[in-house]
């Protein structure tokens, strides 16, 4: 549309010259329909198109460059933007509310995504390390039990088969588990010999796995097998749970966020409703009286999606001593990880274009019934 | 350059603003539209203005049928038309200057035309020395005078005067009339709803009256 009218401002003059009395209008006004808009035309209609190609001739009453138009509009955009941002400043107080409205309510799922998302990375470092042990039966001597598990290691499907004689293992088990003493009571080694087994990665699909388990079982020195692997895979699926729920809770948030954002702007709108009377009347368009309230909704979301990053930086920092102090306690050298850059840049604007569409909302519902009487 | 033929209003409410009008008026012409309160001339004014619809009848203006006229191209259609209130619809967060410069921004201007044109404006109603002021600090006169300024802005091709001088005392609303007059001099055609009697008689315009929505005159002075 915007593409079109420079061409037909340019036919203006000779419009004017023939005249005002359109229904005697010669065939300019019919070809110049026909050249400047896309209407379906019926065939029956050919005064219907003169009409309607004369009104196209009056919409633009001055003469203008396609450029200096683009101009204009990529003007009115940027004034838009500024003014709309100014006068949010103007309010800082009622600016500020609206803002932490939006910034617990992005806040508080994007940090259940984050703990999720570290719990996650803890279940994949586990999933890495994930075994098969194989407990031997206990009279199996270390060489019977050695001879087994190099056959278990040449297999194309594991990756690494390691043997624990029963005495390693008590000793691994009096070190970690603070029970030494207890141990040192005991008559005779209750722990059987172990083999370790961990599978290749790439062979980590489920059937794969059971065959590899059928073939241990089967062997006459094996008394059992235990696949570490089942208990990551449940907390792979709690972990997808809560991810549900993590979303599900953000979904209603941002409803939350667009109905916040859609009442800020109505009653903006109710504010400037003389204003957009004003500028409806002297031919600003819908689109023209739109904007202003459509960049107040994208600052309302990007001002909340900033102060949100705020609200999770300083929860993050002051979870993350402790998270520290708790990694250590297990040995592990976990550290929190948070949204990073490019995780809150995505927030903020997902944050500004959820304010957008509340304003969109409210501007459909008001703004377009907002008419001159 | 405006057309009614055989137009009827009815609002919504069963009121018959106006029933079966009809009349003609040339390009660069300059009439009174005259009647009691009520009688139906602000209706007249909007039906023009497409902030109201007709119920019957078919209105031409510089060759559009408003009754073809869709809602996306009513504002290219309303920036032909310069609008002057009684009460002048200024807004007082801005300046004179942005009030006055308001329809050549929506057009899209470039920068410095919109800067010439809204001095030459005020200028030709002799208020550039205050374009920074915000209206509300002018008086009555100077308001109206504001609102001209805005309505020519855009040089339309007609421009629609609702008792421009409604609460003006005689001197200035004589001053108004001059500037109407000037403006109608270079070819703007000009309708002034007014129920001035003594205005009306001083001006000796063509005059349309209307009587409870029905017109009952058409012509110099009756």
């Amino acid at each position: 549309m915007k593409s079109k009218r420079p061409s037909v401002s340019t036919n203006r003059p000779s419009g004017a010259d023939n005249g005002s009395r359109s229904s005697t209008r010669p065939s300019t006004g019919a070809t110049r329909a026909a050249n400047t808009h896309a209407r379906p035309k019926r065939a029956s209609e050919s005064e219907s198109s003169r009409s309607h190609g004369t009104a196209q001739k009056g919409a633009v009453q001055s003469k203008l460059r396609f450029g200096d138009k683009f101009d204009a509009y990529i003007t009115h955009h940027s004034t838009s933007a500024i003014d709309s941002l100014l006068r949010l400043l103007e309010t800082p107080l009622q600016s500020l509310m609206t803002w932490m409205v939006i910034a617990i309510a992005v806040a508080l799922p994007a940090s259940l995504y984050i703990a999720f998302a570290n719990v996650q990375q803890l279940g994949e470092t586990w999933e890495g390390s994930s075994n098969i042990s194989v407990f031997l039966r206990p009279d199996t001597s270390d060489n019977k039990a050695d001879e087994l598990r190099g056959r278990i290691a040449a297999r194309p499907d594991v990756a690494k088969a390691v043997y624990v004689s029963p005495a390693q293992g008590l000793a691994e088990f009096k070190a970690q588990s603070g029970l030494g003493e207890v141990v040192d009571n005991l008559d005779k080694n209750p722990l059987p010999g172990t083999l370790l087994v961990t599978p290749r990665l790439q062979n980590t699909s489920d059937a794969a796995i059971t065959s590899l388990e059928q073939m241990l079982v089967a062997d006459p020195l094996v008394a059992d097998v235990r696949l570490d692997m089942q208990w990551v895979k449940r907390l792979q699926q709690i972990m997808m749970l809560g991810k549900k729920m993590v979303f599900g809770l953000g979904g209603l948030l941002a409803l939350g966020v667009l109905l916040v954002i859609g009442n800020t702007i109505r009653l903006a709108i109710e504010n400037r409703r003389d204003e957009i009377l004003v500028v409806k009347l002297v031919g600003g368009t819908d689109a023209y009286v739109s904007r202003p309230f459509l960049y107040t909704g994208f600052w309302y979301g990007i001002g909340g999606g900033l102060l949100a990053l705020v609200v999770i930086g300083i929860g993050c920092l002051w979870v993350s001593t402790t998270v520290e102090q708790l990694a250590n306690l297990y040995e592990s050298n976990f550290r929190l990880q948070g949204l990073g850059i490019f995780g809150s840049m995505q927030l903020v604007l997902l944050a500004g274009l959820t304010g957008l569409l509340g304003a969109w909302i409210a501007v459909v519902r008001h703004l377009y019934h907002i008419q001159p009487r | 350059m405006i057309g009614f033929n055989n137009v009827s209003k009815r609002y919504d409410n069963g009121f018959d603003a106006l029933s079966r009008i009809n009349f003609e008026v040339e390009s660069g012409e300059m009439l009174f539209l005259t009647g009691h309160s009520g009688a139906g001339k602000t209706t007249l004014m909007k039906l023009i203005m497409l902030m109201e619809r007709p119920s019957n009848g078919q209105i031409v203006i510089d060759g559009h049928d408003l009754g073809r006229m869709s809602k996306s191209q009513i504002p290219y259609y309303r920036r032909n038309i310069g609008v002057v209130f009684q009460n002048h619809q200024l807004l007082f967060d801005r300046t004179v200057f942005d009030n006055v410069a308001l329809p050549l921004q929506i057009a899209g201007l470039p920068h410095l035309e919109i800067g010439r044109r809204v001095r030459a404006a005020l200028d030709k109603v002799s208020l550039l020395e205050k374009e920074r002021l915000n209206p509300i600090v002018l008086s009555g006169g100077e308001q109206q005078r504001v609102g001209i300024a805005r309505a020519v802005v855009n040089k339309p091709l007609m421009l629609l005067a609702d008792e421009p001088t409604g609460n003006l005392d005689p001197e200035l609303s004589e001053e108004i009339m001059t500037l109407f007059r000037q403006f109608n001099d270079v070819g703007v055609t000009i309708m002034i709803a007014s129920h001035d009697v003594e205005l009306l008689k001083r001006m000796n315009k063509r005059i349309v009256g209307l009587v409870e929505g029905k017109l009952v005159h058409d012509g110099v002075l009756w």
